[in-house]
């Protein structure tokens, strides 16, 4: 088997202007992977999600995405405040995003649903006070 | 229909339109951006009153035909280029949303 192509980008945290930029930029080389149009938009969703995540609560981190020939594996790694409660973050509608936050259309409590609800394989890994790791699968088939 | 279609009806007008040929499959109404990334289908028209940047990168990444800006709200020049940048279609109207959507409902 090849090896997976490989992206990695540094999102910054706080910086709501650029939010996003990773996400379509990993959407563009997907299109040049000819990838089709619905897995693209199924990764793209759920990395943009992670991505904002990153940009809201955890002052940003990395995000690399690993395209094999069957699937693609998302990782998003911050060091952030971790998540205390992940049952419930995972709950459609909850969200500790600040008013500031809100008022820009974010913090719907969607984020980690939506990201579970788009990806075939979702793994948090979490230490309060450290960090958050997220990996994601999007199986081609 | 396509977008640039839409843009040509009385009452829509154009904001950016880098992609008019893009066809309109339905429609979905929220202003809340992960809503939107959760439920919009690709191809629908997204009627929304929001106008900040992130409209762009979330219309782009869920793959919306087009935006469009409900009660005359108007987007900043910058915005308005990012648009064009990334290739997202974005109309305005006068109307509220409910009639927007009861309008392109009748027209699709």
């Amino acid at each position: 088997m090849s090896e997976p192509v490989k992206f990695k980008y540094d999102v910054q945290g706080g910086n709501f202007a650029s939010a996003g930029q990773a996400s379509v930029q990993v959407k563009k080389n997907l299109r040049q992977i000819g990838l089709s149009p619905e897995i693209i938009r199924r990764i793209s969703i759920a990395m943009y999600e992670g991505e904002i995540n990153m940009v809201i609560h955890a002052g940003g981190g990395i995000a690399e995405v690993q395209v094999f020939e069957d699937k693609v594996i998302i990782v998003l790694d911050d060091r952030g405040p971790g998540i205390p409660n992940i049952e419930l973050a995972m709950k459609e509608g909850f969200s500790t995003a600040p008013d500031n936050i809100r008022s820009l259309g974010f913090g719907a409590g969607m984020g980690l649903p939506n990201m579970k609800r788009y990806t075939d394989d979702m793994k948090i890994e979490t230490e309060l006070g450290k960090g958050t790791r997220i990996t994601m699968q999007v199986n081609f088939e | 229909m396509t977008v640039k279609e839409l843009s040509e009806i009385k009452g829509f007008s154009v904001v950016a339109l880098p992609d008019p040929d893009r066809e309109i499959g339905g429609a979905y109404c929220c202003d809340l951006l992960s809503w939107v990334m959760g439920r919009a289908k690709a191809d629908d028209a997204w009627i929304t009153i929001m106008t900040n940047s992130n409209i762009i990168a979330v219309a782009s990444l869920a793959d919306t035909a087009s935006v469009i800006l409900c009660e005359g709200v108007e987007l900043d020049s910058e915005v308005k280029a990012l648009a064009e940048a990334k290739g997202v279609n974005v109309l305005g109207t006068e109307m509220p949303i409910y009639e927007t959507a009861a309008a392109i409902s009748n027209l699709i």
